[in-house]
């Protein structure tokens, strides 16, 4: 029988979360890395017990860690035990080391962005935010950072490169928002490994078709009306997060600060689909495993009241790719809730009928085994959720 | 031998319990023990002091000897009684607040 690894991201450590396919009985493990932020955490579709995940502290700032066991055992991977030596005998603990390119090589790329204040601000790194491992490589990893740039490593997260080009799209224009200037979402297309498409806060979606050598702006047909000056501005939007089936590669849905939207031309242009929703605020955004046309998201009151409306949980989803939406609601709470839902914090199991799952900034995951006609808590009391990632096992 | 105490947190990381010992060649400085430490534990590079530019992380502290040294100069010689191992030079997690 199938199981599933629900991987959890919270404010103070990392948990997994295993059931079979009935997904009725849950074990809860962790915390792993107890105290630390966990960013994200996610597996490899190659190799399902080659996770990767981000740890993170004010303190003692940026750690990678890698698990080849699903979870069970965790190194640096480059660190402990200590495998690997330099030329001089040095050890190369490099695993954590996200330095943005500025050789002249790679054409001296930018060191500057827009700052709060309208002056220009060199890029700073501060965390790693998202990391999106190959399709096809379990060796391949790619991260989104703040100071928002994309990293690549290909020898399973012992070193990182940046592709720089990225920062070339217009980068002395993105600002930071109110969460900082993170590289959130990272989107390969299964059909083309060289397109590749990224979301930023607050610059907007960018796509690469060269394999991340060069990027172009993707954000046609947004419109931030009170965020911009210039509404239909080419960069500047904050694009919360962006999904796609990965058997329509073409066809995007995006949750925006406000509004949700989808392209059907591979982001050259979009359209809004916010239609019946009480709010279109909001973070995450999910499709369907079986079914390309049903999205799901999570509405949240405003931009400055981060919670649900009318302080009950609801889970929307649309049967149609947007513009008619449901409100689910069988086993959410439906008063005095005002928990929050974060980008990272919802995915999809690909059993049939198809899992939903999402976190809440009040500790809470929730499952459902029905494509969201109802839904259970597998835990209660975690720290608040930065992330979740399912696995499909066999 | 110079002795090190690490943070919790920090510790973990290394895995190691208790105290660091560490050999250090030459003049016992800021940069020379951790510059040992991160030798021995790789996995400690980056969080103690930046991978570039070696400037200590704002909120870690270097104490020794109940004298807060974090705002020494990285090459000036630490005491005599950390050199001789008589006491340790302590990496702490500055308090947060709140």
């Amino acid at each position: 029988m199938s199981k599933v690894r629900v991987l959890v991201g919270t404010k103070k450590g990392a948990f997994i979360l295993t059931s079979d396919g009935k997904r009725k009985q849950w074990d809860v493990n962790g915390p792993h890395f107890g105290g630390w932020e966990m960013y994200h955490l996610k597996g490899s579709p190659a190799d399902p017990n080659r996770l990767y995940a981000s740890q993170t502290s004010g303190w003692f700032g940026q750690v990678i860690q890698r698990s080849d066991d699903g979870g069970k055992t965790w190194n640096t991977p480059d660190g402990a035990p200590i495998p690997t030596s330099g030329p001089d005998g040095t050890p190369q603990g490099v695993s954590n080391k996200f330095v943005y390119d500025s050789s002249p090589e790679t054409g001296k790329p930018l060191t500057t962005h827009q700052w709060y204040d309208g002056t220009q601000h060199p890029w700073e790194f501060k965390r790693v935010w998202h990391l999106e491992p190959s399709l096809t490589d379990p060796d391949m990893v790619f991260a989104g950072v703040e100071d928002a740039a994309l990293f690549r490593s290909t020898d399973g997260g012992q070193t990182w490169q940046e592709l720089a080009g990225l920062r070339s799209a217009k980068g002395h224009l993105w600002q930071p928002g109110a969460g900082g200037m993170c590289l959130h979402t990272i989107v390969q297309d299964p059909s083309n490994p060289r397109r590749i498409y990224i979301a930023i806060s607050a610059a907007g979606v960018f796509r690469t078709d060269d394999a991340g050598k060069t990027w172009r702006p993707a954000n046609r047909g947004l419109k931030s009306k009170y965020e911009l000056p210039d509404p239909d501005a080419e960069i500047g939007h904050c694009v919360h997060r962006i999904a796609m089936h990965p058997s329509r590669p073409n066809v995007l849905f995006m949750q925006k600060h406000w509004d949700v939207l989808r392209s059907d031309d591979a982001g050259e242009s979009w359209h809004e689909v916010s239609g019946n929703l009480p709010t279109d605020f909001g973070f995450p955004i999910d499709v369907h495993a079986h079914e390309p046309e049903t999205i799901y998201v999570v509405p949240i009151k405003s931009d400055s009241e981060h919670y649900p409306p009318d302080g009950k949980l609801r889970v929307y989803r649309s049967r149609t790719g947007g513009n008619e939406w449901e409100a689910l609601t069988k086993g959410l709470p439906q008063q005095d809730c005002y928990v929050n839902v974060l980008r990272d914090a919802m995915a999809v199991d690909s059993l049939d009928p198809c899992g939903v799952y999402f976190g809440t900034t009040g500790g809470q995951v929730y499952a459902s085994g029905n494509a969201g006609n109802s839904w259970a808590p597998i835990v209660r009391d975690l720290p608040a959720v930065f992330s979740v990632e399912v696995q499909t096992l066999p | 031998m110079i002795r090190v105490v690490l943070p919790a947190h920090l510790r973990t990381l290394a895995r190691v319990d208790g105290e660091v010992t560490l050999d250090v060649e030459g003049q016992v400085t800021q940069r020379s023990v951790l510059d040992a430490l991160e030798a021995r534990y790789p996995m400690l590079r980056g969080t103690i002091r930046d991978q570039v530019t070696h400037q200590r992380r704002p909120f870690v502290r270097f104490f020794a000897c109940e004298e807060d040294l974090s705002h020494e100069s990285q090459d000036a010689s630490l005491p005599d009684a950390v050199a001789t191992g008589a006491e340790p030079f302590l990496i702490v997690g500055a308090m947060a607040g709140g």
